[in-house]
């Protein structure tokens, strides 16, 4: 089965959301070219990702796709690496790393 | 109930820590490893790769045929990495790398990505308009230079290396790499003296 | 497998209106012609790692579109290489 779509229907192309490559409403936005040193939040959350990968807990494109369902509204204000923690979560309770119970108990401690 | 996914991140990472060390999957020291070697990688190692190709020919060759082989002849660790893919820039052809759908970086050889290389702006705008997107870096390729821009959708890893500036006859090859930024490989800016 | 130089057909393909997927194919690009630079290798498809599914290790290669159709402005770059599965191309 295909869903074709004319070439000029593509700027109401139904791509997900982190799809961007020439998407029209960013067209106008500056690019902020100035350097932003990374927190120790993210660069924990790098680590993570890392290791979860290592350990074959997460693929990259688990990761990913769990990043892709975040909604719009959200993934545009998330920073990059709150994205990515959101992500690990949701991949770790959908993989039964640990449960939602656990996570709650977990949150009542920090 | 609310849904737990949109916790403040920061405690979330207390959470998911927490529990991925209670469970063994790892452990702080693993963590701090990690970071201690992720903070190794930078624009500097892909310098160093960049400035040996401007001086040995032999070693520029094996760069274009195959970027990962050439990284590890460097000492850079590449093992269990997606492979490096470097593109030349010459007299006709300018590059540009841009990850429209995440933020896919040749980390290895140029470190964390940089801030506006994840940014909407500069995913949307690379394919479109990339000499409107250059102009903020300043950067105005010459007339008539053909602009090549690659997306890095899947499972390669791209680098540019860039074209010798003028005016570096003799150099060695550490003087070369102090010259040679972040963005000059990945092409929204080029080397430059001074 | 597509030789370096052959013409071929980006799917005109919409998974997202089929339900949940991960794509590594660009929306701006499908149903688009262009040439294959070369072959870089073969992965195990992205769209089945992403839901830990057991995934078939499919040809990716570079291909090389002239992009200056697909937006209405011209300012497009000369060139764009993208790295697209075998399963989304067809001769052209």
């Amino acid at each position: 089965m295909k869903d074709e779509l004319p070439r000029a229907l593509k700027e109401d192309a139904p791509r997900a959301m982190h799809d961007m490559g020439g998407v029209t409403k960013f067209m106008c936005d500056p690019v902020d070219t100035e350097p932003h040193a990374l927190n120790d939040f993210d660069k924990e959350v790098d680590a993570i990702r890392q290791l979860l990968g290592m350990k074959k807990l997460m693929s990259v494109d688990e990761m990913r796709r769990a990043i892709e369902a975040i909604p719009e509204d959200q993934y545009l204000r998330m920073s990059y690496y709150q994205r990515w923690m959101r992500s690990i979560t949701d991949n770790m309770l959908a993989k039964g790393i640990f449960t939602e119970a656990e996570l709650r108990a977990a949150l009542e401690q920090v | 109930m609310s849904n737990i996914l949109e916790t403040p991140s920061d405690r979330l990472l207390e959470a998911v820590r927490s529990l991925l060390t209670a469970k063994g999957h790892m452990t702080t020291e693993d963590i701090a490893e990690r970071i201690r070697i992720t903070d190794g990688g930078s624009p500097a190692q892909g310098a160093r790769m960049v400035a040996r190709a401007w001086t040995d020919p032999d070693y520029k060759a094996l760069m274009l045929r195959d970027g990962t082989m050439a990284a590890e002849a460097m000492a850079i660790p590449m093992r269990g990495l997606p492979p490096l893919g470097v593109l030349e820039d010459t007299d006709e052809v300018h590059n540009l790398v841009v990850c429209t759908l995440c933020s896919c970086y040749p980390r290895a050889v140029l470190g964390y990505p940089p801030f506006w290389f994840k940014s909407a702006a500069y995913r949307a705008r690379a394919v479109r308009d990339p000499r409107g997107l250059l102009g903020e870096w300043g950067t105005v390729l010459p007339d008539g230079m053909k602009l090549r821009v690659v997306d890095s959708t899947a499972d390669y890893r791209w680098m540019v290396l860039p074209r010798r500036p003028t005016g570096t006859e003799g150099w060695s090859a550490e003087q070369l790499a102090a010259i040679v930024r972040e963005g000059d490989m990945i092409g929204v800016t080029l080397p430059a003296i001074g | 497998m597509f030789a370096p130089g052959t013409q071929v057909r980006v799917k005109n393909d919409w998974p997202e209106l089929r339900g949940p997927c991960h794509i590594r194919t660009p929306h701006y690009v499908r149903g688009e012609t262009g040439v294959v630079v070369r072959h870089l290798g073969d992965f195990p498809n992205p769209e089945d790692l992403a839901f830990a599914r057991p995934a078939a290790v499919r040809p990716l290669y570079h291909v090389r579109f002239d992009p200056k159709p697909f937006w209405p402005e011209g300012a497009a770059p000369d060139e764009l290489v993208i790295e697209i599965f075998d399963h989304w191309l067809e001769a052209a």
